[in-house]
């Protein structure tokens, strides 16, 4: 059964990489580049899972997170941050903010996988 | 009376008694009770030293040069000191990396490498079979001998013989199923012949007590004790010269090289490497062994002389001295006496044959059939199933291959010079191999190519001035070749390289060969750096004394396998079960119960190329583990570990490679500065916090992709290709970044170079135009240069207001029109400035923008949906040049569309000290 | 191995002791035609020093850790 993943990163390269690992594990995958964007395909095909880059242009990921969990039709699925800021703080606001998880870019891909499996309750 | 069917007899006995030892000493060591786990059974195995050369030809040096003998055994007494640090090196390198041969122990040292593993082989092999043949000869000679008595006979010439009824083929043989039924049993990763090891101590014995009785009944029965015989040559005068040192044969010179010879070929004969290192139990043993060993050696030689010169004064000439050992006893019709003498010389001779001949079979078959077996593809050897089968039986065959070749130079030599000689150019064959081992152990810049060329040049000048002078006294070469050298060219005559005499000929050859090994292994090794395998293995065996609990270190190495595939290999050539339990020992000592629970890393690799090697030498287990295994190269991550290190580092392609060394030499430069950076004022957190930010993202990209396509080997062309080209993308703008980043950090704390010169700018705005040229053609735009001319000279760096104009350029031909876009370059005096405008014909910049544009990597369009890929340092450096030049830099506001950006630039005047300063030093 | 952590050194001295007396010239001193209880003097000497320099190495490699 293939769970729906989106990736929101503004960066066209990370974007690929993240859609071409997901994709071959079995998951669909949708993007966005950007805040409103997300949001907008959130409603229109809930994910099962968000990846979310928190340094997006206009909306910051942490708003993108907090609407989210702000949102009751939404509460169900699962969000895993990056971030590429060293800053314990960003982290812990990331948690607080609702964050399932986050990573710190640059991230390994086996980790990053094991953590997408493990949260959408498919590990052995 | 002592008929021939006796004496066969009473050998056979008491090979039947060898072979009794040989089979408790084996059963023993599988119950887990070794019986050779005894410093006194180590010392007297050592005693393997002492062959028939020992027993029957001291007696004959003894007889024609008096004291001359000595050395020979005084040599091993002196290394015997130095054993402790040398030897105990050699031993524990040994049993931490399972080498199981000399050839193994240099080709492990050097790199791994089978080209000197085989080198070293043949040396070994081309110079200790005529030693076995001397063996051969000495027991065959010896029966023939006893079998006259009570006449004493000498031997007629051997080739006499029809070779089914020589006595010495059937020695051969026999010594050859002993060797096979003792050496090969199978194929133990250690090497260890324990039943052997106890048979050939208890030879040491036998051929000492034999020695002792029969120069007792000398010194003794038939005299009244040494002063007696010596007083009795004394008045003998031919035999006053051998009372004396310095007569011929005992030169003070031969005497020095001889004990040198001695104490190298102690260490490295193939028989000792194997008693002393590969069968070593305990390292402690060698404690004893260091009195024990020398204590052995005097006490077979102290009635050598006696026995020498008794036997010179009890027989007339035609005796052989050879043969004194026997013959005295026979002539005093001593038949027992006598029957014990030829069992010694029995002993002497089949302990040497024995044990050089596992020794060399070893040798032969890991590292010169192995290797070439490996490589002969067609035998598929990597699929078989159970090469330990196979491994035993070419080891069988070398073993009788070499007792055969042994013979078979026996034959041919008969009692040329080339045979009888043979003691000594042995030992002086087998000394070549000690620069590269001893320089190996000690010496951490000996490389392989040093080694290979020490020990060609040493066997080369050992076969020029020592084998083929042997063949030429046989008769097999011209006598010219001696005499006058050859073609007749004087100085190189073998006996007196050019031209250097006043040295007998072994010491001669011995001191050529050594200087040219020598100097060709010191040369060669520090003409070049080593490989980085080889500078591993270098400090493994260097260093091994300081990981003594644990050698087991293993060398920098990165890859994936697995367990099962690791099982396997090992299983083919150790047996299945045998590699199981191996394995499965290990597993146990990591604390698991499984062989599966065990992690397939680089230590458990090494475990596995260590087995292998204990069954078919370093060298091929390499080759076959690599096949195996997969190497991967470091990521990303280790990159920066690894520069402190010198590591190759393998790419996907070729690009790959190319962008990885440029991101190292950044990343490098970016630790400098880093470092510097604090040093000096900290820059805001901010700045730091982006920097990070900014360097985060490509790399992420890089990595994610990098770890994809390794992982998927088979993603499709296309993909890859894609990746790949972002990957190099991404890398270029990390550089691009990296290098902008630390531009401005320089600039921004003053620590940058600046190389200021009077400039024309008109000049300077042309070439930017040209080096923006082809952005111009690939975008369709325009550029037009409106130029003022005859203007005044500036004071400025050129290459920097390069920068700035090509900075600016490059962001108009960005932004322009899409079509047929218009960039305009304007260069005009203005009162005391100069001021250089580009104005473009695009968007413009929006008002919340103008001011942020200047900021650290901030870009404009960023609101856009099509993110420009820049890194947004640009502006912000130019405008640092600018300033540091004097001047401004700054965004026009204009109505209409697109953007202009200006600066301005102070015209330099003649005497004026300027803002800028000539090279500024470098800060910190 | 346990021992006295001078046994190295001792042993190289050892060593240099052995290749001294028993080479050139220390061995050119003894080879006079001088017997001793009918031996030559060299004879005696070269066995002498044999047997002195294996004691010394059995002494100091026996002696146990102080």
């Amino acid at each position: 059964m293939a769970h729906r993943v989106l990736v929101v990163d503004d960066e066209p390269s990370i974007v690929l990489s993240l859609q071409y690992l997901l994709q071959r594990e079995g998951f669909e995958v949708d993007t966005a580049a950007d805040g409103e964007a997300a949001l907008e395909v959130v409603a229109r095909r809930p994910p099962a899972l968000v990846v979310l880059d928190i340094m997006l242009p206009t909306m910051s990921g942490f708003e993108v997170c907090r609407r989210l969990r702000a949102d009751p039709a939404a509460a169900g699925i699962k969000v895993l941050m990056l971030t590429a800021r060293g800053r314990d703080t960003e982290a812990q606001k990331g948690l607080r903010l609702g964050a399932d998880l986050y990573l710190t870019k640059p991230f390994s891909t086996h980790e990053l996988l094991e953590h997408v499996r493990r949260l959408l309750g498919q590990t052995p | 009376m002592l008929r021939g069917w006796v004496i066969v007899a009473v050998s056979f006995a008491y090979l039947g008694v060898l072979f009794a030892i040989a089979h408790w000493g084996d059963r023993r060591a599988e119950a887990g009770r070794s019986v050779i786990a005894n410093p006194w059974i180590y010392s007297l195995s050592l005693a393997v030293y002492c062959t028939t050369w020992t027993f029957y030809g001291s007696v004959g040096r003894a007889a024609s040069s008096g004291i001359g003998f000595l050395p020979v055994y005084l040599g091993p007494t002196l290394a015997a000191a130095l054993w402790w640090y040398a030897m105990r090196k050699i031993i524990r390198i040994s049993h931490a990396y399972r080498i199981t041969s000399i050839a193994d122990f240099v080709a492990s040292r050097y790199g791994k490498s089978q080209l000197l593993g085989g080198l070293v082989t043949i040396i070994a092999v081309l110079g200790v079979i005529p030693y076995i043949s001397l063996q051969l000869k000495a027991i065959s000679g010896s029966f023939a001998i006893l079998l006259h008595y009570p006449e004493i006979v000498m031997p007629a010439q051997a080739v006499a013989h029809h070779a089914f009824q020589d006595s010495a083929l059937y020695i051969a043989m026999i010594l050859a199923a002993f060797t096979i039924l003792f050496g090969t049993r199978h194929l133990d990763a250690t090497e260890r012949h324990e039943g052997l090891v106890a048979a050939i101590a208890f030879e040491s014995v036998v051929k000492l007590l034999a020695f002792l009785v029969v120069g007792a009944f000398v010194t003794f029965g038939i005299y009244q004790g040494f002063g007696d015989i010596f007083r009795k040559a004394q008045e003998v005068a031919r035999l006053r010269p051998l009372l004396e040192v310095g007569s011929a044969g005992a030169g003070y010179g031969t005497w020095a090289f001889l004990t040198v010879l001695s104490m190298l070929s102690v260490m490295f004969l193939p028989r000792q490497f194997q008693i002393a290192v590969v069968e070593n139990v305990d390292e402690n043993h060698l404690a004893k062994a260091i009195w024990l060993f020398p204590l052995y050696l005097l006490l077979i030689n102290v009635f050598v002389l006696p026995v020498a010169l008794g036997g010179l004064m009890l027989f007339p000439a035609g005796v052989d001295a050879d043969t004194f050992v026997l013959t005295v006893p026979m002539s005093q019709h001593r038949q027992e006496l006598a029957l014990f003498a030829f069992i010694g010389g029995l002993s002497a001779g089949t302990g040497m044959v024995i044990v050089e001949t596992i020794a060399l079979s070893t040798m032969v078959c890991n590292d010169l059939v192995m290797p070439v077996l490996l490589r002969l593809r067609w035998l598929r050897l990597n699929e078989r199933q159970d090469v330990s089968r196979l491994l035993v039986n070419i080891r069988r065959l070398a073993i009788t291959a070499i007792l055969l070749l042994g013979y078979a130079y026996f034959r041919i030599a008969g009692e040329a010079y080339a045979l009888v000689a043979i003691g000594l150019i042995s030992f002086a064959a087998v000394a070549q191999f000690a620069p590269a081992i001893l320089g190996g152990i000690f010496w951490r810049s000996g490389t392989r190519a040093g080694a290979m060329a020490g020990l060609l040049s040493g066997f080369a000048v050992w076969c020029y001035t020592l084998l083929l002078p042997s063949f030429a006294r046989s008769g097999w070469l011209p006598h010219s070749f001696l005499e006058e050298g050859p073609l007749g060219i004087w100085l190189l005559r073998p006996h007196q390289l050019f031209g250097f005499t006043g040295l007998d000929d072994i010491s001669h050859g011995l001191f050529w060969s050594m200087l040219a090994n020598c100097a060709a292994y010191v040369g060669v090794s520090i003409a070049r750096r080593p490989g980085v395998a080889e500078a591993s293995q270098a400090s493994l065996f260097v260093d091994v004394l300081r990981h003594t609990q644990s050698p087991e270190r293993p060398p920098y190495w990165r890859g994936s396998a697995s367990v099962e595939d690791l099982l396997a290999l090992t299983g083919r050539f150790l047996g299945p079960e045998r590699a199981q339990e191996a394995f499965l020992a290990l597993a146990r000592r990591r604390g698991r119960e499984a062989v599966a629970e065990l992690r397939p890393d680089a230590e458990l690799v090494h475990f596995a190329e260590t087995q292998l090697a204990g069954a078919i030498g370093g060298a091929s287990a390499r080759v076959l583990v690599s096949s195996v295994v997969q190497e991967e190269p470091p990521g990303l991550d280790e990159v920066m570990d690894i520069l402190d290190e010198a590591s190759q580092v393998r790419a996907y392609s070729r690009q790959l490679e190319q962008q990885s060394r440029e991101l190292r030499e950044a990343t490098a430069e970016l630790r400098a500065a880093n470092a510097r950076l604090q040093e000096l004022d900290r820059l805001k957190d901010d700045f730091i916090s982006n920097v990070t930010h900014e360097l985060r993202t490509p790399l992420t990209a890089i990595r994610a992709l990098s770890e994809i396509l390794h992982d998927d080997p088979r993603t499709r062309l296309e993909d890859r290709r894609r990746f790949l080209g972002v990957i190099v993308k991404e890398a270029e703008r990390l550089t691009r970044l990296i290098n902008q980043t630390l531009d401005l950090a320089k600039i921004e704390s003053g620590s940058a170079e600046w190389h200021t010169s009077e400039l024309d700018v008109a000049e300077v705005v042309r070439e930017a135009a040209e080096a923006t040229s082809q952005l111009f053609r690939d975008r369709g735009a325009r550029l037009s240069l409106r130029l003022a001319e005859g203007l005044p000279r500036v004071r400025a760096d050129r290459d920097r207001l390069m920068q700035v104009l090509v900075n600016l350029l490059s962001n108009a031909v960005k932004f322009c029109a899409p079509e047929r876009g218009l960039v305009e370059i304007r260069l005009a005096e203005r009162g005391a400035e100069l001021r250089v405008e580009v104005q473009d014909d695009g968007p413009g910049v929006a008002p919340p923008d103008r001011e942020t544009i200047f900021e650290r990597f901030r870009q404009a369009g960023e609101t856009l949906t099509g993110k420009p890929r820049g890194t947004g340092l640009g502006l912000p450096i130019s405008r640092r040049i600018v300033e540091h030049f004097g001047g401004r830099l700054w965004l026009e506001e204009r109505a209409g569309p697109g953007a202009t950006f200006c600066f301005s630039l102070p015209v330099a005047s003649p005497g004026r000290a300027g803002a800028t300063t000539m090279v500024t030093a470098r800060g910190g | 191995m346990k021992r006295s952590g001078m046994t190295g050194e001792r042993l190289v001295a050892t060593f240099l002791l052995g290749c001294v007396l028993l080479n050139y010239p220390v061995l050119f001193l003894f080879a006079r035609r001088v017997t001793v209880a009918g031996i030559p003097l060299v004879y005696v000497y070269l066995f002498g020093v044999w047997t002195l320099l294996i004691a010394i190495l059995a002494l100091v490699v026996e002696r146990k850790r102080s």
